[in-house]
């Protein structure tokens, strides 16, 4: 428990650090749009694959679980875009991305410390917190339009799955994703978007930065970061839902 | 000059540096040298202000590190140049990026200039047509020249070196003790090196300080060592079999030459 609270106590240090010092900004444009360019850019392929089949998915599976009458087909669509909207794509895919980029953040930044980079770094006088983790926040900021593509794509997946499987009819599946749309539900999905991504670009910094050890003890470290990246998002998605729609 | 006074270092229970007081002059190679285990590597980075010591000063040029502000401390950081046992070389950056790095950090320069400045730097430690590779695609003793190159890119006052020539073969940890030795002089460089290889010791030492078990045992260069008494170090610097026969052979020589000597007195007496 005290070494819970360690660690916590020294995660929050960490972001104060982060913020202080800022490293001039002519190199850290460069970093921006080199962080951007491996997190956003480069998860744009696996996003855009996992939501358009997922979205497939909801949309056949909700087809299949209609069997009565009574209930129109429009449903589908309205299931499909729901599901999406709400916890799909902002959650389910900050998942996929504490994976994919939090795992790469950790390797890269854990690397970096054992191979004294980072010591390199502070003995020069350079911030290394600032230098390494504020770039990804940043580029994080960015992660609400990965989730809007992921949300196009899921849909668009739903409708094509939805129509060329012989469950919906196209112009059944435009009406029954405009049913009852309530705008205030994309906020909430971005609003959570910008937390998991601060989330998504600290919490594997923090574990390659304070890492110790050698190459084994990175993967363990990357392992550990995905572990405590989906524990956070889990229960940051139970908090916020409870806090914004209930 | 880097002026260290009473230094003491603990962790947890162990104490690691006990009241360690010395002084490091510019233009010299200053050694720590010592077994493993001695402290030589916590005396480093208790310098390089990665440690914080427990007691005592250490003070660059009359600033006294534990009384320097944040800034005043990161300003002091500018001056110094530090080559890593491992090199530590920025991997996902090529050479030249990697040398250019402390010059695009701390200083206005602009592109034209950097890379003019990138381009001397890498000539003096005679790094050629490696400036787009990446460290990965260099061997080791280039790595050591980039790393020595980027330490002294943005002319620095105090250059510290751990282990320079760990991992490197005998005729490349020449070049390199050289190098360092010649850029000392060039640049009038506090320099610092850690080691424990004895052909630096006595190739390059001139001052030595000998660390034991956390205390300094004795200090000197690189000719007082090799006639100096002191058991632990003659333990030390004659541990290897090379060194020993070494030894042996000159004790014999100047023994005989004791010999001739006196057979010399002997006869114009007679």
């Amino acid at each position: 428990m005290i070494k819970a609270l360690h660690q916590i106590g020294r995660y929050f240090m960490m972001l104060k650090e982060v913020f202080n010092k800022p490293t001039k900004w002519k190199v850290m444009r460069q970093l921006i749009f080199k962080d951007i360019d491996d997190l956003i850019s480069g998860s744009m392929g696996i996003v855009a694959f996992i939501s358009f089949f997922i979205g497939g998915v909801v949309a056949i599976q909700t087809a299949l679980n209609l069997t009565n009458p009574l209930i129109p087909k429009s449903l589908i669509a309205f299931a499909t875009r729901q599901s999406v909207i709400l916890e799909f794509s902002p959650t389910f895919i900050s998942i996929i991305m504490a994976g994919r980029a939090g795992s790469y953040i950790t390797s890269s930044i854990g690397t970096m410390r054992v191979t004294e980079q980072i010591d390199a770094l502070e003995v020069m006088g350079v911030n290394s917190l600032n230098y390494l983790v504020f770039p990804k926040i940043i580029a994080f900021l960015l992660y609400p339009f990965v989730i809007s593509i992921s949300i196009f794509l899921g849909i668009v997946g739903g409708w094509l799955a939805g129509v060329y499987g012989g469950f919906i009819g196209s112009d059944e599946f435009i009406t029954g994703i405009q049913r009852d749309f309530v705008p205030y539900h994309i906020a909430y999905a971005f609003i959570k978007t910008f937390i998991f991504g601060f989330v998504l670009a600290t919490i594997p910094s923090f574990h390659g930065f304070y890492m110790k050890g050698g190459a084994l003890e990175v993967g363990k470290a990357s392992t550990t970061s995905f572990v405590w990246c989906c524990v956070v998002i889990i229960f940051v998605d139970y908090i916020l839902t409870q806090l914004l729609l209930s | 000059m880097i002026e260290v006074k009473n230094i003491e270092k603990s962790f947890g229970e162990s104490k690691v540096l006990k009241g360690i007081s010395t002084t490091f002059e510019p233009g010299k190679t200053n050694l720590i040298i010592g077994r493993s285990g001695s402290g030589k590597t916590v005396m480093l980075k208790t310098l390089l202000g990665i440690h914080t010591p427990d007691g005592g000063t250490i003070s660059f040029d009359g600033r006294v590190y534990s009384d320097l502000t944040p800034d005043e401390k990161r300003a002091l950081r500018t001056e110094i140049g530090m080559v890593f046992q491992g090199s530590a070389l920025f991997d996902s950056m090529t050479v030249e990026e990697n040398v250019a790095f402390p010059l695009q950090m701390f200083t206005t320069k602009r592109a034209r200039d950097i890379k003019a400045r990138v381009d001397e730097v890498l000539a003096r430690v005679n790094l050629k047509d490696a400036n787009k590779k990446f460290p990965a695609e260099i061997s080791g003793g280039m790595q050591k020249r980039v790393a020595i190159a980027r330490a002294i890119v943005n002319n620095p006052k105090y250059l510290f070196c751990d282990e320079p020539n760990s991992g490197l073969d005998p005729e490349t940890s020449i070049v390199i003790d050289e190098l360092i030795q010649e850029i000392t002089k060039e640049y009038n460089i506090t320099t610092v090196i850690n080691t424990h290889d004895m052909n630096s010791v006595l190739q390059i030492g001139e001052k030595i300080v000998f660390l034991k078990n956390g205390i300094k045992e004795w200090e000197g260069d690189n000719e007082q060592i090799l006639e100096t008494r002191n058991k632990s170090i003659v333990e030390f610097v004659y541990s290897s079999d090379l060194f020993k026969k070494v030894r042996e052979s000159m004790l014999a020589e100047s023994e005989e030459e004791h010999h001739h000597q006196q057979q010399n007195n002997n006869n114009e007496k007679a």
